[in-house]
């Protein structure tokens, strides 16, 4: 009986040499990330100096570029695919998984031509390239291949979701492909802005077809894109929290219809509010900054929504068990199991990390933390450890899923050291950046005493920790490096894929939920609201465009 | 939809906090005149340093302990004119800056005045120096090889 379910549900070969390149790939790129990461913080506190002509901007721009943008996005369309294939029909189409494939060719092949460009120093514009700054044209097309690669994934997403709800009339579809294609349309809408911009502004004008270029245009374009960028990040990392996390703590989620309703919250509410990156920015008015601020702080109402509802199924499950008293569930919970552990402790430090966010989105108290290392700690902790920790979370029980092998208990403890080697870094790091943010040291800026003066002096203790942290950090970073290695040569066996239960009590989502239609008219409407009278204002300006400059 | 209780609770507390914070984030802002900057003004790129005012870089008193200065931030320094600006202790300063090359921050740490100076506009940021001392100015936004070196000083006495 054991043995028949076991091989039933083992994950379709094909599907998971495409999950599981993607991985990879995702992890090498963490890998070369980190590197510059390590030699960033050595150099910011003036242990070390580049040798052979590196720039330190040179290396900024690839750390950003390969953990923002390549890291997070390989392992996301990675792992929503396994998602797609486990929760609709127990395998991938053949016509979603060779657009998966498509997808992966174009993001793969963006991403080296892009890498190569960085080392050659032919586009150290750091991962926004912002106008005027004028990289080579290589570089903006590289990053239409891995914009367009991620479209044929979302297109081989969305193919499989509605060849499912055709077979399955009237059905309520699975709550992880549900937040799947969420997640993907929240990504697809976004990224139409930074399209525009890099094919209609940038490569017309590095290939010098046209000559200036609408420098304010660019930059709204830009964060349009670059806000529901970290809520991309971040969806994933609730599907793993909302669905995942209660299934494999023993319980349940808490309710299905909130979970989606949090869900559609976040697609309407994370993209008309790009402005809160341009606070200090001249040519846009305080009102509309100010009404973006207002519609960037409606996403406290589904974070409010999921820290409640990822409480409450710990506790639940906790007083199942016999747990007294207001607290005592939590020492039910498994501290042992590494994909509870990793992932709740990117929870525990989503919560600091969120009040920071809040702090940065502050219009006027924005002009305290703009452009300083604050903002950069504030990242360290949502993307880089509470999305991060998580990603990892997951990588200990889906390679095992996917190539038929058992996690050990030694595999779980290899994670749990791993995990606090990281947070431990982390906090020095993203503590240390916090703390000289507020005293004003700005943000992506090698090492300078600025002639000398005081105020630059006593930020030099800060960024000393800042370089032990990373160094620990990098530590962390190769000892994950490590654990997948050891993954991929764990005893042949059956891992569960987690995909939580709801509780019985629970009942069907509304219908209303699945009409795309309108949840994405909503969408657009709140973007023309925020955006057509200020954009027609940056259209106005009569300054004439700017020719590119390179400066490094 | 059926939301348990306690959860309606948490929400209410949670949501009428937000009001209440952005109520006070609006009221400050329009109200108390704390707007970000925010200026609208265009300026052309290609014969900046010939255009009011940037044709007159430097320091101009507008009355007692009130200066307009104006500068621009270029690749890789602030143009402050002949010299670097000083003014009397408690004095309020209208900063007006843009940049004639790619865009540049301008940041005085401790204090709050912060800004992005973007080419093509211009922008503004008010401060009052009450205590006196050597005021380190620098450039908080990435814009090349030499961005660490970007810096100037507002003295204070
Ligand atoms: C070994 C681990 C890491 C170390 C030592 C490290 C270190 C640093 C340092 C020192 C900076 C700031 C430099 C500056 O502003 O001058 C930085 C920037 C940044 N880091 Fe990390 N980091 C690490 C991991 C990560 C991860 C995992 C992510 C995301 C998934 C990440 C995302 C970023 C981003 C987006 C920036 C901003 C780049 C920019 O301003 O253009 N980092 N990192
Ligand atoms: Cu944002
Ligand atoms: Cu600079």
């Amino acid at each position: 009986m054991n043995t028949v379910q076991q091989s039933e549900q083992a994950f379709d070969k094909k599907d998971s040499k495409l999950v599981i390149s993607h991985i990879i790939f995702a992890f090498v790129a963490l890998l070369i990330g980190g590197i510059a990461g390590l030699l960033q913080g050595l150099v910011r506190s003036d242990m070390i100096q580049l040798p052979a002509g590196i720039g330190y901007y040179q290396l900024l721009t690839a750390h950003g570029v390969l953990m923002a943008l390549i890291f997070t996005t390989f392992f996301i369309i990675g792992f929503l695919f396994s998602g797609m294939s486990k929760t609709l029909g127990g395998k991938l189409l053949p016509r979603a998984r060779t657009l998966g494939w498509l997808g992966f060719i174009h993001m793969g092949f963006g991403t080296l031509v892009a890498t190569v460009m960085i080392l050659l120093n032919k586009a150290t514009v750091l991962y926004t390239f912002y106008a005027p700054m004028q990289a080579s044209p290589f570089f903006y097309f590289a990053l239409v291949f891995v914009v367009v690669g991620t479209w044929m994934s979302a297109a081989g997403m969305i193919y499989q979701y509605r060849y499912w709800k055709k077979e399955h009339k009237g059905e309520t579809t699975p709550l992880t492909a549900y937040m799947s294609i969420i997640t993907m349309s929240l990504w697809v809408i976004a990224t139409l802005g930074v399209a525009v911009e890099v094919i209609f502004q940038l490569i017309p004008w590095s290939l010098g077809w046209v000559e200036g270029i609408n420098i304010m245009l660019s930059r709204t374009l830009f964060w349009y894109f670059g806000h529901p960028l970290v809520y991309f990040w971040l969806l994933p990392a609730y599907i793993c929290w909302y669905v995942m996390i209660p299934k494999i703590i023993g319980g349940k989620i808490f309710s299905d219809a909130l979970a989606r309703l949090s869900f559609i919250l976040f697609l309407l509410f994370s993209i008309p509010v790009g402005f809160h990156h341009q606070l200090m920015e001249p040519g846009i008015s305080p009102f509309w900054k100010f009404l973006q601020v207002v519609l960037t702080f409606l996403v406290v109402i589904p974070s409010l929504m999921t820290a409640f509802s990822l409480f409450a199924s710990f506790e639940i499950y906790g007083r199942s068990k016999g747990a007294k008293g207001l607290f005592g569930w939590f020492k039910y919970l498994p501290w042992k199991d590494i994909r509870f552990f990793a992932p709740f402790m990117g929870m525990l430090i989503f919560i600091p990390a969120g009040a920071g966010g809040l702090i940065n989105a502050s219009n006027q108290m924005n002009a305290v933390v703009h452009n300083t290392l604050f903002v950069t700690g504030h990242f360290h902790l949502t993307v880089a450890t509470s999305v991060t920790l998580t990603f990892f979370g997951i990588t200990y029980w889906l390679i095992p899923a996917m190539t038929g092998r058992k996690l050990t208990p030694k595999m779980h403890k290899l994670g749990r050291m791993q995990t606090w080697v990281w947070v431990a870094g982390m906090a020095m790091m993203s503590g240390a950046m916090h703390i000289v943010g507020l005293f004003g040291s700005p943000r992506r800026t090698a090492y300078s005493d600025y002639n000398g003066h005081p105020d630059a002096a006593a930020w030099e203790p800060y960024y000393i920790i800042m370089a032990v942290g990373g160094t620990v950090l990098f530590i962390a970073v190769l000892m994950m490096i490590y654990n997948l290695y050891k993954l991929f040569t764990l005893p042949k066996g059956y891992e569960e894929y987690p995909i939580g239960e709801v509780s019985d009590l629970a009942e069907k989502p509304p219908k209303l939920f699945e009409r795309w239609g309108f949840w994405v008219s909503i969408v657009v409407i709140l973007i023309l609201m925020a955006y057509t009278i200020p954009v027609i204002d940056i259209l106005n300006n009569p300054s004439g465009g700017s020719k590119g400059f390179v400066t490094w | 939809m059926h939301i348990h209780k306690l959860e309606k609770i948490w929400l209410v507390f949670g949501i009428g906090m937000l009001g209440v914070f952005l109520l006070i984030l609006g009221i400050s802002t329009f109200s108390y005149g704390l707007e970000p900057p925010s200026a609208h003004q265009a300026v052309n790129m290609e014969n900046l340093y010939d255009t009011p005012p940037f044709d007159e870089l430097g320091l101009n008193k507008l009355n007692d302990k009130e200066y307009e200065a104006i500068l621009t931030a270029y690749v890789f320094g602030f143009n402050t004119g002949d010299e670097e600006f000083t003014v009397p202790v408690g004095s309020t300063v209208h900063f007006k800056a843009t940049s004639p090359d790619v865009v540049h921050g301008f940041e005085i740490p401790g204090t709050n005045a912060n800004m992005m100076v973007v080419p093509g506009i211009i922008n503004h940021v008010t401060y009052t120096f009450d205590e006196p001392g050597e005021y380190l100015i620098l450039c908080n936004e990435y814009c090349g090889v030499g961005h660490e070196i970007m810096q100037t000083t507002i003295t204070v006495k």
